[in-house]
């Protein structure tokens, strides 16, 4: 209790006195004396019962579904609602699909001048000798770089999510250990021994050959990232965080975000403003040609590979 | 061709009702899993096979383990799991 009053002045209050003949307690400023003899609760059997038997029938009231007649009524209809908005929107979707133009028609839209342009001159512009990834990595260019940046964003939010901070880290780790242990599974660790550098190699291989055979950056990306989520799976996270862990991945991501910012603004803006680039883009065929589609293809390869895997470790234990 | 082409859409149909009306959550992912391979070999049939590898390792991969995972947590995987721990 502070003094800033002195002790007379707190006596004389009348608020202080007003409470004390409220309560009836004692006051530690003034000693012991009680004022007025405290009741002891006995509660009125009679007013007891009778709120016990309201409460029980408007409980019973509101939730009688049988004779609740609105309850009913919502039930019903809702039912028949939820049925009708189905089948009206099957019909609008399967008469919006009547009248799309077939896969081989000559005549449908899709087949303008820039699916023309793509076709014939493509290969001569863009060096690929696929024409899905030079479409997408140099005309669409800036179009893939938002969905590269749509996958950092996503992984960080994610992460804010899900990231556990230190102290409850090591917390939940004591409680459920057992739970990151991989159990020793003969069956899924040989195949993931004998799977993995299979998988590694085979997305290597799609993210390399992009601008050649079918694949590219974001298909060679999530295989890589599947294996990885295998191998995790089969050996656990203490194998995995020797060649992988968050140090390695922050430096991938943002490293390959900021390769794939830096080549794709200079395409931009000497693109934008009739500057001619000095990429060479090599022979078509050749594992080394095609411009900026090689380093971009890797760039979004490493993107999409940690993203996948940044989402298993995140969603597993919470942390990378 | 046209006849496997007709096989696969019918077994697309049946996959995509069959996950909105079986009980076990389970049960529907492995059936959406499956919905996923269906489409990439359709993918493939249709002459577009970017999207087919992509579809193979993001729909019927990443996705579907992504789902186990959450079931896992929010512990909705089933009884038998509940048995071993």
């Amino acid at each position: 209790m502070s003094r800033k009053i002195s002790e007379e002045q707190y006596k004389r209050n009348l608020s202080v006195r007003f409470k004390k003949w409220i309560s009836g307690e004692t006051d530690p400023y003034l000693g012991n004396m009680e004022i007025t003899p405290k009741k002891e609760y006995a509660p009125d059997e009679k007013i007891l019962r009778k709120h016990m038997a309201d409460q029980t029938r408007i409980i019973s009231r509101t939730y009688d579904m049988e004779h609740n007649r609105v309850y009913r009524f919502f039930n019903w209809f809702y039912r028949k609602a939820a049925f009708l908005c189905c089948i009206v929107l099957i019909a609008i979707l399967i008469l919006t699909v009547s009248y799309l133009p077939k896969t081989t028609d000559p005549g449908s839209p899709g087949n303008n001048e820039v699916a023309e342009r793509y076709i014939t001159q493509g290969m001569q512009e863009t060096g690929a000798v696929n024409a899905v990834t030079g479409m997408i990595l140099t005309y669409r260019a800036f179009d893939t770089f938002g969905e590269t940046n749509v996958l950092f964003v996503a992984t960080c939010c994610v992460m804010i999510l899900l990231m556990l901070e230190e102290g409850t880290k090591k917390k939940a780790e004591d409680e459920n250990d057992a739970r990151y242990e991989p159990k020793k599974d003969v069956i899924l660790q040989t195949i993931a021994g004998v799977l993995c550098p299979i998988i590694f190699i085979f997305g290597i291989y799609v993210i390399l050959n992009g601008h050649l055979s079918p694949g590219g950056g974001f298909s060679g990306g999530a295989i890589m990232g599947a294996g990885m989520i295998l191998y995790v799976s089969a050996f656990g996270f203490k194998k995995t965080q020797k060649f992988f862990n968050e140090e390695v991945y922050k430096v991938a991501k943002i490293s390959a975000l900021c390769v794939y910012g830096l080549i794709g603004s200079y395409y931009y803006i000497t693109g934008a403003n009739g500057i001619e680039n000095h990429i060479p883009l090599g022979i078509p065929g050749h594992i080394l040609s095609s411009g900026i589609i090689l380093p971009i293809n890797i760039a979004v390869g490493l993107e999409v590979a940690c993203t996948m895997y940044a989402f298993y470790a995140l969603f597993r234990k919470g942390g990378l | 061709m046209q006849i496997f082409q007709m096989i696969l859409l019918g077994f697309l149909v049946v996959c995509a009702i069959s996950v909105s009306f079986s009980k076990k959550l389970l049960n529907s992912i492995l059936i959406f899993m499956s919905y996923s391979l269906v489409m990439s070999i359709i993918w493939v049939l249709l002459e577009s096979p970017d999207l087919a590898i992509t579809e193979a390792a993001v729909g019927a991969g990443v996705t579907s383990i992504l789902f186990f995972i959450t079931l896992k947590k929010i512990e909705a995987l089933g009884e038998e799991e509940d048995k071993d721990e």
